[in-house]
């Protein structure tokens, strides 16, 4: 358990892939992190409509999850999250935690959650 | 029967008897405990699944406050302030800690929200006008991040354990469907085998005295006839009479050593 506890200890950070709305508010509470260092530079992305690809979410999605070490919990739009719906489904790993938010707008969807999804499975609903 | 079934590769000998007993007691115990474990587990994984629906209700409504709040921003500001907000980053002012919470043997970490007071990228952004708006729009986000927060930590339980509860009752169900019918059904073959052997050697037993005794009985029956034939023939008993005493007679002559004469005796 200690190296999980380590690994888990490093995890300070939370990262976003977000609408320019969603990022500024997240942002103007304080999550964002810039640095110089390789594949770290920062931990939000933004996504604008029409200029923003789906293989950007993808790679964005794809760093924050298994390429950096130092993220505990990335926090991703739930219209976002359905671009890139069949890597956030098949995620199964614990850290870091994605959790899937509501957009301005795009109102929140509990049918569409990868989670909410798993506990009606569960409880054969 | 017990052969047929599926069953242990062993001799069937007393000392494995004992080991497969010592076997299934175990496997009986550690079914009961996983399975106490199993609930215990359940128990808390329902409770987090009801803790989960009220806080993703929560975190739409706290979301929708943020929003709302981040437009009066907007509002106020006159301009987009996304652009500044991005470019004037640097370090991340909420961190998170994760800690660890034991629920019967399982470690499910928790997230707490940790806030760096001396952090403040934004201390230009909105002033020009809009100031007590952004202000306000950085508390009631900060607010809506802890929320998140929260919900993160109690999501990353579910999923630990989830798959603990997966693993628990795979364990629970391998133990009362394979093992322990696995190991009653070799302990039942190897009693059949002892017993088996007990009978067998029973009945060698039993066949031996059988072949003893009818022994006994067959001379028994040979000396009563021998007896009875003597005792009922009178010439054959005279005969024998006088075999006897001419044996006698011819004994006393024939076996006196004294009468005999022998040249070369040398005294």
């Amino acid at each position: 358990m200690s190296s999980a506890n380590e690994a888990m200890a490093k995890r300070s950070l939370l990262a976003a892939i977000a609408d320019e709305d969603s990022v500024t508010g997240l942002l103007l509470a304080g999550v964002g992190q810039v640095s110089n260092e390789v594949g770290k530079e920062t931990n939000f992305l933004t996504v604008i409509p029409g200029k923003t690809t789906v293989e950007q979410v993808e790679e964005a999605f794809d760093t924050f999850t298994s390429g950096r070490d130092d993220i505990a919990i990335l926090l991703i739009n739930q219209h976002i999250a359905d671009l890139i719906r069949f890597k956030v489904d098949s995620y199964t790993n614990a850290f870091p935690a994605i959790l899937e938010i509501p957009s301005k707008d795009h109102p929140y969807d509990p049918e569409k959650d990868s989670i909410l999804k798993k506990v009606r499975r569960l409880f054969g609903e | 029967m017990s052969g047929a079934g599926n069953r242990e590769q062993v001799f069937p000998t007393r000392m494995t008897l004992g080991l497969m007993k010592g076997k299934l007691k175990g496997a009986q115990q550690g079914h009961s405990l996983l399975k106490r474990k199993s609930e215990a587990l359940t128990k808390r994984f329902r409770d987090i699944t009801q803790r989960i629906d009220d806080a993703k209700r929560k975190m739409g409504r706290v979301m929708q406050t943020a929003a709302f709040s981040l437009a009066e921003v907007q509002y106020a500001t006159g301009d987009n302030i996304a652009y500044q907000v991005q470019e004037s980053v640097q370090k991340a002012r909420f961190q998170v800690k994760a800690k660890q919470e034991n629920v019967s043997g399982v470690y499910l970490p928790t997230f707490e929200s940790h806030i760096n007071e001396e952090i403040n990228d934004f201390k230009f952004t909105g002033l020009g006008r809009g100031g007590q708006q952004v202000q306000k729009a950085k508390l009631v986000y900060t607010r809506a991040v802890e929320t998140l927060v929260e919900l993160a930590s109690l999501q990353t339980a579910f999923i630990i354990l989830d798959e603990v509860i997966k693993v628990t009752n795979r364990r629970v169900n391998a133990i009362e469907h394979v093992i322990i019918p696995r190991t009653e059904n070799t302990i039942s073959y190897i009693n059949s085998e002892l017993d088996e052997l007990d009978r067998e050697e029973f009945y060698r037993l039993k066949k031996v005295q059988e072949k003893k005794q009818e022994a006994q009985a067959a001379a028994e029956l040979e000396e009563n006839l021998k007896k009875q034939e003597l005792e009922n023939d009178p010439v054959k008993r005279e005969e024998q009479i006088q075999k006897e005493v001419q044996k006698l007679a011819a004994g006393s002559e024939d076996d006196d050593l004294l009468k005999e004469n022998e040249d070369d005796v040398i005294f």
